[in-house]
């Protein structure tokens, strides 16, 4: 298979480094991925990826277990260097133009830009008001008022303010799964960042928990650029903007959401999202 | 991967194709029917209008059922609305078939208005049309099935002529309009037919390359007027 950086032709099998359909559109790159290596040592775990993220939309990386999509959302924000031996070994991943790997760049501000939500929801052992604040008392922001306000927009803009108002000095470790989970997104955009990465956020929750994350999901991106990873084909069609698929490492292929599950380019695509192998 | 329910869409497939023989089949007879004013072969097509009638219900059941609880997306949710729609052409072809049909009675208790020709030769254009866009659905073959469009403009032209020839026999001549006019419902039934054969065509391009065709130029006949 041809490279995906080699052409930018949306032939089958040469996935487009933007969503087909959105190259017409105004919607400006935020994340730009060119050419790259990633490596756990030896092994190497992405092969020459390049594709661009628009702002404000969801996008959405699938693919079968070891395909590489969750690595590639961990370079996103430096995750990976938390690991020892796993490096990017070619290639540059550029937030506004910003090369996010270069040696001058603060690695705990880049980490504030572009937040995070896991799999498995990990609120601190602490109190839901002191779960929002964490990030900005680090930062250095005492000010109460400053603070209440910050922990009641984030928690609304988690879609959780109504269900805990009551009890925001309560452990978040109270609240149910889907709450947790929602209290760690509200947790990510209490310090206001640009980028919001999810590793499959529902996939511990149950249908009416992971119905109210993808809602969520659907009113953030008016303010946040998204980056979900998912194994649930149904949720990538319900909740994101543009789809890419990977396999074994590579970037098979990159179009609009609507493009990929009705009508992929790719054979290996439209035998992922069919289910027929994986 | 093979699947549990890869078994279902077979079925479905199958009581497709099955669906476009038995139209063809039908088209075919009525035609005949009408030619040699075969009486019993024209009961014969107004009693297996049926079996088309029950095939199209089961095809909506089944692609139903298939897209509630099987969640197809691509080819296969391409192929699942199709197939619903090609059956209701089809459906719609033996309809046209029994209508024809229902003038072979009238038309037999007198002498021919005039040779059969035209009527056979358009009836032998839209089976054909008919035929090729369900080769299309087997053998996925879309430029087939762009071809079958174009030839709609060919019955199109020859159910207009055939209008204006049976209208000026019946100013001519206006004992002539009861056999003229079961004529002319006939050809119109005919050139109905072959709408649905390039409708199911259209479906075809829409299965092979998930793009929607109707009302462009691309399936419009470069040649007709």
């Amino acid at each position: 298979m041809d490279s995906p950086a080699s052409s930018s032709s949306t032939a089958p099998g040469v996935a487009p480094a933007v969503p087909q359909s959105s190259r017409t559109e105004t919607t400006p790159t935020l994340i730009d991925i060119q050419n790259v290596d990633f490596a756990y040592g030896d092994t190497k775990a992405l092969h020459d990826i390049t594709l661009q993220i628009p702002e404000k939309r969801v996008t959405a990386f699938i693919g079968p277990s070891g395909c590489g999509k969750s690595t590639l959302l961990r370079c996103l924000n430096r995750m990976n260097d938390l690991i020892d031996g796993a490096k990017v070994e070619r290639g540059s991943i550029k937030i506004r133009d910003i090369d996010i790997y270069r040696p001058d760049v603060d690695v705990i501000e880049l980490r504030k830009r572009v937040g995070m939500v896991f799999q498995k929801s990990n609120p601190f052992p602490k109190s839901i008001y002191e779960n929002i604040t964490y990030g900005l008392r680090l930062q250095g922001e005492s000010n109460k008022a400053r603070l209440d306000e910050v922990v009641e927009r984030s928690l609304r803009g988690a879609a959780l303010w109504d269900e805990v108002k009551d009890r925001l000095h309560t452990s978040g470790l109270g609240l149910s799964g889907g709450q947790q989970q929602r209290l760690c997104i509200a947790r990510a955009i209490a310090v206001a960042p640009e980028i919001i990465l999810m590793d499959e956020p529902c996939s511990a929750l149950d249908p009416i928990a992971t119905a109210k994350v993808e809602e969520l999901i659907h009113e953030l991106k008016e303010k946040f650029t998204i980056v979900i990873v998912t194994h649930n084909m149904q949720q990538a069609a319900r909740c994101s903007d543009g789809t890419a698929f990977f396999y074994l490492g590579k970037l098979i292929e990159y179009a609009e959401t609507q493009t990929i599950f009705m009508n992929p380019g790719n054979p290996q695509t439209e035998a992922y999202v069919s289910g027929r192998f994986g | 991967m093979k699947r549990f329910f890869d078994a279902e869409l077979e079925t479905f497939r199958s009581h497709l194709v099955l669906m476009g023989e038995i139209a063809v089949r039908q088209v075919r007879q009525a035609m005949e029917a009408v030619v040699h004013s075969d009486l019993s072969l024209a009961d014969q097509v107004v009693a297996a209008d049926d079996e088309l009638d029950q095939l199209e219900i089961k095809i909506d059941e089944e692609a139903i059922r298939y897209m509630n609880l099987r969640s197809p997306v691509a080819t296969e949710l391409r192929l699942v609305i199709v197939g619903m729609k090609a059956s209701h052409d089809l459906e719609r072809v033996g309809d046209e078939a029994t209508n024809i049909v229902r003038r072979v009675a009238q038309l037999s208790s007198e002498p021919p208005l005039k040779s059969y020709v035209d009527l056979s030769r358009m009836a032998a254009i839209a089976v054909a049309m008919l035929r090729d866009a369900l080769d299309c659905f087997l053998q996925e073959d879309d430029d087939k099935a762009m071809a079958v469009c174009r030839r709609d403009a060919e019955v199109d032209a020859i159910n207009k002529q055939l209008y204006r020839e049976l209208t000026s026999y019946m100013i001519e001549n206006p004992a002539t309009t009861t056999r003229a006019l079961a004529v002319m419902f006939i050809s119109k039934s005919v050139e109905r037919i072959a709408d649905h054969a390039s409708n199911i065509a259209e479906e075809m391009i829409y299965l092979a390359r998930g793009r929607d065709v109707r009302h462009t130029e691309d399936t419009k006949n470069p040649n007709a007027g």
